[in-house]
């Protein structure tokens, strides 16, 4: 029932990555925009701002709760999609046009699943 | 029901505020407001009217059942209030003599030297407000510990993924970076991941147990030595003490400082009620860094003193005095035998609701809880489109305070119920029958849930615009 595009990659904390020649584009999966339900704010760091794999790059507060956004990769912020922050609604209506950072200089990327083994990974997850 | 504003009627006079009684000071003509603050102007019983009406809409402990995970909502004794009413106590000022009021300064150190014995301390601070300022008072305790043993490379608090949202929030404002664990397949603390994460820059732990699925972690042992065989301190969230009180202590569990919730296990009203205290006790290699001022007892009575390397002050004078007096009147009540009966009865009474429910409901982790549980209502979510929002605001059309929702954040569509050392059997034999009604009506006709409650002055809210865009004052019409 959720959509899981191919060309992506995921993490178990659901963000997908989609690498764009040496660009990592990240953004959260359709599983995580519908557990979390309607999207109030996003908290996104700044161009130049560094960010670690597994580690909190921002968060997505719905009217459920707060969750961390987790990053898949190390390296250095090189663009944020301002438009989430007047209107975190984006997220709900299409989670995988709506990106939420791009990031350059990558020095360490996160064990990815493919498309397949993340529609496992959300379907084992009750 | 109508707004103060909307029933003011103009020049309407009310005789609840006296006359000017003192010299009017006229200022300078630039600093004078032009216009007549706009306040509503209605008569006494027009008010009284307002304020009852509002008081039908709330929903307390005194209304009904309220079981709020997390929150322990239980009843608060009348003769709680009627001690702190008390002359005695009502009528003092914080800086007169210490001889004057011995009385109080007795109150508190009873209090302490009972509240040491509950947690297995050995002192305590009242002087935290409320269950996250004790949290950082007592983040700021294993800070100073290892500042003044000049280890400046702990910089790491460990926080389990299904802790209070407070842990991490009150570590990163004391300074400290949360290190995130996941948890076991039994809702516990995963120990091979907590030796991967603990090190050099480990400050310390900060867990609850029983946790936030309310469930007791019988690894608590080996989780306290793991941390502290890494140079670390434990800190006990004393949410979730009303499991254990009387019977099991955080200080035996291995842990190095606590703090209370005295408005969630020690009768004191909260929500709304409030306000709160969240006193922070430690053991002995903490105490010289607690805030100040402490009381203390020697041949010439009570006085208070300033704790050696004092953190300082965290509020105002002693705290909040009065909910300290409710918490020792209920601890006084209830005596030793009374304490481990009521957190005995929390136990109880959760396992026996969460039987009943379990015959509908999925059961977050099917295990025997302590004082209290997580249903887990994904399944319901996915097969028929009701969620855990939809019957928590189900609950409200039975006039039920609903239970928690979506905590613990790792049980998908939560709903963490505490029903309380202080409800009857029939009382919870009532709510299981109104939380099975809900569940049928779930099957039956779920636009009903989608769109309930149906008999509550204001039904659904739209919580998304009041989150994106709330009003937050009056808009008068004319503007």
């Amino acid at each position: 029932m959720f959509n899981y595009p191919k060309k992506l990659k995921y993490t178990e904390t659901h963000e997908w990555v989609k690498k764009e020649n040496d660009i990592y584009i990240i953004g959260i999966s359709d599983y995580a925009q519908d557990a979390l339900g309607d999207i109030v704010f996003v908290n996104l760091p700044e161009v130049d701002d560094e960010v670690f794999v597994q580690e909190s790059f921002g968060d997505v507060e719905s009217v459920k709760a707060v969750s961390d956004l987790f990053s898949p990769v190390t390296g250095v912020v090189c663009e944020v999609n301002e438009d989430l922050l007047d209107n975190p609604a984006l997220l709900n209506d299409d989670c995988y046009a709506n990106w939420l950072i791009k990031v350059e200089d990558v020095s360490e990327t996160d064990e990815f699943l493919d498309a397949d083994s993340y529609r496992e990974f959300c379907e084992s997850q009750g | 029901m109508k707004l103060l504003f909307e029933i003011s009627s103009k020049d309407r006079k009310l005789d609840l505020i006296p006359p000017c009684d003192t010299e009017i000071y006229s200022f300078d003509d630039k600093l004078i407001r032009k216009e007549k603050l706009r306040l509503p102007e209605v008569s006494e019983v027009d008010l009284s009217r307002h304020y009852t009406n509002l008081a039908k809409e709330a929903h307390g402990v005194n209304n009904g059942f309220y079981p709020l995970g997390s929150c322990t909502m239980k009843y608060n004794p009348s003769i709680n209030e009627v001690v702190a009413s008390d002359k005695n106590f009502t009528s003092i000022h914080p800086l007169q003599p210490v001889e004057t009021v011995q009385g109080c300064l007795e109150v508190l150190y009873e209090a302490k030297k009972l509240l040491c014995e509950i947690t297995g301390m050995d002192d305590m601070s009242f002087q935290p407000a409320a269950g996250a300022h004790g949290e950082y008072a007592g983040l700021i305790l294993i800070k100073k510990y290892h500042q003044d043993r000049n280890d400046y490379k702990r910089v790491n608090i460990i926080v389990p993924d299904s802790a209070h949202g407070t842990n991490p929030a009150s570590a990163t404002m004391v300074g400290f970076k949360v290190v995130n664990i996941p948890s076991n397949e039994n809702g516990g603390v995963d120990i091979e991941k907590l030796k991967a994460a603990v090190g050099e820059d480990t400050a310390g732990l900060m867990l609850t147990n029983p946790n936030t699925l309310g469930l007791f972690d019988s690894n608590i042992l080996e989780i306290t030595r793991i941390v502290h065989d890494a140079g670390g301190l434990c800190y006990y969230d004393g949410a979730n003490l009303n499991a254990i009180m009387g019977r099991v202590r955080p200080g035996d569990m291995g842990f190095d400082c606590v703090h209370l919730n005295l408005h969630k296990t020690f009768s004191t009203p909260h929500g709304g009620g409030g306000p709160g205290s969240g006193p922070v006790g430690c053991k002995d290699i903490l105490k010289d860094f607690l805030p100040t001022l402490e009381v203390a007892k020697n041949e010439n009575g009570f006085h208070f003193y300033q704790p050696a390397k004092t953190m300082g002050q965290v509020r105002s004078f002693y705290g909040n005095f009065l909910v300290v007096v409710k918490a020792l009147t209920y601890i006084k009540s209830l005596g030793k035998e009374g304490i481990a009966e009521a957190s005995g009865n929390a136990v109880l009474n959760a396992n026996y609701l969460m039987n009943k429910l379990k015959t509908h409901y999925d059961v977050a982790y099917d295990l025997i809880c302590m004082h209290e549980f997580v249903l887990s209502l994904g399944k319901m979510k996915r097969e028929y489109g009701v969620s855990a929002m939809d019957i928590a605001k189900g609950c409200l059309d039975y006039g039920i305070h609903p239970p928690t929702m979506y905590f613990p954040l790792i049980v998908s569509e939560a709903l963490m119920l505490e029903p309380t050392e202080t409800e009857s059997k029939e009382t919870l034999d009532q709510a299981a029958d109104i939380f099975i009604k809900l569940y049928e009506t779930a099957i039956s006709n779920p636009e009903k849930l989608h769109n309930a409650p149906s008999k509550c002055y204001i039904t659904r809210p739209d919580e998304v615009q009041a989150a994106r865009k709330p009003i937050l004052t009056y808009q008068f019409k004319n503007d």
